[in-house]
């Protein structure tokens, strides 16, 4: 009865987001473009993100959606993570260094987890205890500099992550497994009544029964695959068996 | 009145001008960060791109930029008599021509010491191999979210006898009567037309060679419009229309 209650209210803040979202996409023109396409004329539009002004034209410097508004820039939708400062992210361990932890995030670098950034007591001779090669940690994007990653643990919810399943998806779409204010992530974590931690990498973590964690999955590739249509959340909820 | 020598028919009915019906899809490989397919009637070739990544060993990478590397392959299956697998002298020279080719529309500069992979596969083969492979990598490129100043399309310029054609196939390169074939493949880029990759195998007189690059232009205007709507998510088989 609760989970029902919850579920309901949910799909409540999902459709009005998809409705505002909706008024969005009248507001500012989107339409897909391909590298070296002209955009619009750079008369009366200024290049922003992935754009270029070349001879009084905007030209799209990256495949994605151009938003056409004062400035004119391309939201990516395929490619890999760039990693950000700030960004909540989840990564397993590849290697244990003499200060630290090399963690694969997904990006074009190695992120380095450092000894120091580690909240709790870690025994320097024997860091293995806290995290072997091929544990999942839910990590935060420290710093970015040219051809380094900085991950650090000193902010709440991160840490290892114990069990459960990772699987990746196309990092930008990322916002449509969550859905507005978290609304489809928590559609699917109470109907299979798993945890699930998504990363902004595009990994994401989900632990709970064995029947759980493959329902969650497959309901996540299905938000993937279908991103681009309308009715997501029916069609997942359609897929979850709620209602 | 100009002789204008013994091929002034085509073999398989073609304009001079006209190109082999082309087939063109993105998103044929899902592991991969971007892929596509892309054939020249019986030449099918497919591409795949991944990163860019950490390069390994180190001494490849480069401090101020990140580098392509393209692996062209035919498949054991590709032609009549089997190829073999594996890298060979020809399928060096057309990586490193695919690489060059590709580098010049790709913004290298913004993950310096990284690898952009391109794998190119040649399923069938009826001439003209590595154009398919470079169409299909730029698509693939594109698809995978790389940053690029605009596409580039390749074709194969012929000289048969006296008779300059477009997109030639292997019975057009095994003429030999009169000044017999001349192969010459093109890649140019889709805004200036600029040449990134120029070969030529055969022999012509210099005074014709700006009639091909003529003839280039055409060709690789029509087939970027086909690597455009390909990426915009259409599948483009010609040769079921036709049937």
């Amino acid at each position: 009865m609760d989970t029902d209650e919850k579920n309901t209210q949910n799909t409540e803040v999902e459709q009005t987001s998809e409705a505002s979202e909706a008024d969005n996409l009248t507001k500012k023109e989107r339409r897909l473009v391909v590298p070296g396409e002209v955009i619009v004329s750079a008369n009366d539009h200024l290049p922003g993100d992935y754009t270029r002004n070349e001879d009084g034209e905007i030209i799209a410097n990256r495949y994605g959606l151009a938003e056409i508004g004062k400035i004119v820039k391309v939201i990516p939708i395929s490619g890999i993570y760039e990693p950000r400062r700030g960004n909540t992210v989840i990564g397993r361990v590849e290697d244990v260094m003499f200060s630290g932890w090399v963690i694969d995030v997904g990006g074009p670098y190695r992120a380095f987890l450092p000894l120091m950034e580690c909240p709790r007591f870690v025994d320097k001779f024997n860091m293995t205890e806290f995290a072997a090669v091929g544990d999942a940690m839910n990590v935060k994007v420290w710093s970015v500099k040219k051809g380094s990653v900085d991950l650090s643990l000193k902010s709440r919810g991160l840490g290892k992550l114990e069990g459960g399943r990772i699987i990746k998806i196309n990092p930008h779409k990322v916002p449509r497994v969550i859905g507005k204010e978290g609304s489809m992530i928590n559609l699917i974590k109470d109907d299979t009544q798993t945890e699930i931690t998504v990363g902004q990498n595009g990994y994401i973590w989900i632990k709970g029964s064995e029947e759980g964690e493959k329902k969650a999955e497959d309901a996540i590739n299905l938000i993937e695959r279908e991103s681009a249509s309308d009715g997501l959340t029916s069609k997942v909820e359609k897929f979850l068996g709620v209602k | 009145m100009a002789d204008k020598g013994l091929y002034t028919k085509r073999l398989d009915g073609r304009k001079n001008d006209e190109l082999r019906p082309i087939k063109a899809e993105v998103g044929v490989i899902p592991n991969a960060d971007g892929s596509a397919l892309f054939a020249h009637g019986d030449t099918l070739a497919i591409a795949a791109v991944y990163g860019p990544k950490p390069l390994h060993p180190q001494h490849l990478q480069k401090p101020d930029r990140g580098i392509i590397r393209a692996s062209y392959n035919m498949l054991p299956f590709s032609v009549t008599e089997r190829a073999r697998p594996g890298p060979s002298r020809r399928s060096k020279e057309i990586s490193m021509v695919t690489e060059n080719a590709l580098s010049a529309v790709v913004n290298l500069k913004k993950f310096p010491g990284t690898v952009i992979d391109v794998e190119i596969l040649i399923l069938q083969a009826n001439a003209s191999t590595r154009c398919a492979g470079i169409n299909a990598a730029a698509m693939a490129l594109a698809h995978a979210g790389i940053e690029m100043k605009e596409l580039v399309a390749s074709v194969s310029i012929g000289k048969i006898d006296k008779t300059i054609v477009a997109d030639i196939t292997k019975a057009e390169e095994d003429y030999h009567e009169g000044e017999g074939p001349t192969d010459i493949p093109f890649t140019l880029t889709s805004r200036g037309n600029m040449i990134t990759h120029l070969q030529l195998d055969g022999k012509i007189q210099t005074s014709r060679l700006m009639e091909t690059y003529d003839a280039a232009i055409a060709a690789c205007k029509k087939i970027n419009e086909y690597q455009e709507r390909a990426l915009k998510g259409e599948k483009i088989d010609e040769n079921v229309k036709k049937k």
